[in-house]
């Protein structure tokens, strides 16, 4: 089936030159410094960085939830004002809401944009077998594991077919084995649904794992200080992480770290 | 279902064996009606004068549920412009707390010079000790959302009008429920309180009326109803929020 996932030539997202900077009663905060990015279409970009290496901000900011302080971001070509039309956000709580079956938290997505549920019903469905939650489709979010949660919250996130998903996380509270699951299942679903993803993690295997690139970011001020490309081909199974090119990458990664005095 | 069953049955037993002992002691002991009359006294009056009593709890009742009504129609929107107005809550909220302060059986005589004698000021009584707490607990209601839930409603491009109804307000109801309840038990409060100071009708005037001309027994069975009434419009909201809040906690814990 699907073997190199065709990364298209034409740039999903641009970021150019940003900077972030927060205001605080103790005087400005520099979250981000002169941050440059180009992501191709269908693309699996892993950030990956220390806690407060800004790249929650940056997440925020092509989100279009929070504006930059200087330079500017494009989406397909356009400059980012707000949310965009076609963004799909995973955050690392599931969010999903309580009185809400697991169909009617998918479908929220699009109720909250003001498009008919009833015809985004059928592919709602769909997403939730895609996940692996056939049989579920009318539970509530209570009877659900962490990880088949967060499963929801991703169909949520693809349900209007957006070409960009944001996951800030989206793994981060889930238990190891979860955790793998979801890893494997995410990285089949991109490649299937030949989404541009940006993928938040602090974790250097979670990135290598799944990123056709990775991203590394530093702290204080938070910069991009390396861009890696990960030549193995998707979808990869859990195997992938004994073979020697995985850990090749992972020390790679380490060793940036290393440098940066970050470990 | 088995446990819930016999906490209802040992709450039966812990109140009839507090019956038992108070009917022993006053057969026992040389205690006067007018002190203290048995609770099977008091029972056979509310049976033998039920009309009596009937007639006045209807007042009550009216003056309780119109008070909170009125505390619902006023606390609710008030919260939401506490939660969604920084200007309006910086300059109401020091109104509230200040007026939180004044002790509101103090200004029940003011509110007949204000009201009149009729039932405004029974009613506005209990509203004004009934609003309180549905003000305070909607508003912390409404600010107990998670901030990536916000988030996640801007990333969809929702409205602030289509985050509240669909994510912000079912995510307060909770809150505003337990708020509820307590300004249902207040609102009891203020109606007697205000049928005190200057009532024709009602029970609490009937208690007065009574202790005044030391029918006791009719204040006791007075007191047994107005208690009853307050339990069964307090289930009442609980009933409301088992409709309205079905997936919450604190609707499986009574019983």
């Amino acid at each position: 089936m699907a073997s190199q996932v065709q990364v298209g030539a034409r740039a999903a997202v641009e970021i150019s030159g940003i900077r972030k900077t927060f205001l605080s009663t103790r005087g400005a905060i520099q979250a981000l410094t002169e941050t440059s990015l180009t992501i191709r279409q269908g693309e699996f970009v892993a950030i990956v960085g220390p806690s407060g290496c800004g790249k929650s901000t940056l997440l925020s900011l092509i989100a279009g939830l929070d504006a930059p302080s200087a330079g500017k971001i494009l989406i397909e070509g356009q400059e980012v004002r707000g949310p965009h039309d076609s963004l799909g956000v995973v955050f690392q709580r599931d969010l999903l809401l309580d009185w809400r079956t697991a169909m009617d938290n998918v479908l929220l997505q699009v109720e909250m944009r003001g498009l008919l549920p009833k015809e985004y019903a059928a592919r709602a469905r769909e997403l939730l077998d895609m996940v692996g939650l056939q049989g579920f489709h009318g539970r509530y979010p209570r009877e659900l594991s962490g990880g088949m949660r967060q499963r929801v919250a991703i169909c949520r996130a693809l349900l209007h077919d957006p070409l960009l998903l944001l996951m800030d996380e989206p793994f981060g509270a889930l238990d190891a084995i979860s955790r793998d699951r979801l890893n494997v299942d995410l990285g089949r679903i991109c490649s299937e649904t030949k989404k541009t993803v940006i993928f938040i993690t602090h974790s250097i295997a979670e990135a290598v794992f799944l990123g056709d690139r990775v991203v590394v970011m530093s702290s204080r001020p938070g910069k991009v200080v390396a861009d890696l490309n990960i030549e193995v081909p998707h979808p990869r199974d859990l195997s992938f992480r004994e073979t020697p090119e995985f850990t090749g990458y992972v020390r790679q990664v380490r060793q940036i770290f290393e440098a940066e005095g970050v470990l | 279902m088995r446990l819930a069953n016999s906490s209802l049955f040992l709450g039966f037993v812990s109140i009839a064996s507090v019956a038992l002992l108070w009917q022993f002691a006053v057969t026992l002991f040389p205690i006067p009606a007018y002190l203290l009359p048995s609770p099977l006294e008091i029972g056979s009056e509310m049976v033998s004068r039920f009309g009596l009593q009937a007639t006045h709890a209807v007042v009550t009742v009216r003056e309780i549920l119109l008070g909170f009504g009125l505390a619902v129609l006023i606390g609710v929107p008030l919260a939401i412009a506490i939660t969604f107005l920084p200007l309006f809550e910086k300059l109401f909220y020091p109104i509230l707390v200040a007026t939180q302060a004044v002790p509101k059986v103090a200004v029940a005589p003011l509110f007949l010079v204000w009201f009149g004698f009729g039932e405004a000021p029974k009613v506005a009584m209990a509203t004004v000790i009934a609003v309180f707490p549905i003000i305070i607990d909607t508003a912390v209601g409404l600010r107990a959302i998670d901030p990536d839930m916000v988030r996640l409603a801007k990333s969809m491009r929702a409205g602030a009008l289509k985050t509240f109804w669909k994510v912000r307000l079912p995510i307060a109801l909770p809150s505003i429920f337990a708020g509820l309840k307590m300004a249902m038990t207040f609102a009891v409060i203020g109606a007697v309180v205000g049928e005190f100071v200057a009532g024709q009708s009602g029970l609490g005037y009937l208690i007065q009326a009574a202790t005044g001309s030391l029918q006791t027994t009719v204040a006791f069975a007075s007191i047994v109803l107005l208690s009853f009434i307050g339990i069964v419009l307090f289930f009442i909201v609980e009933a409301f929020e088992r409709i309205f809040v079905p997936w919450h906690r604190s609707t499986d814990r009574l019983f």
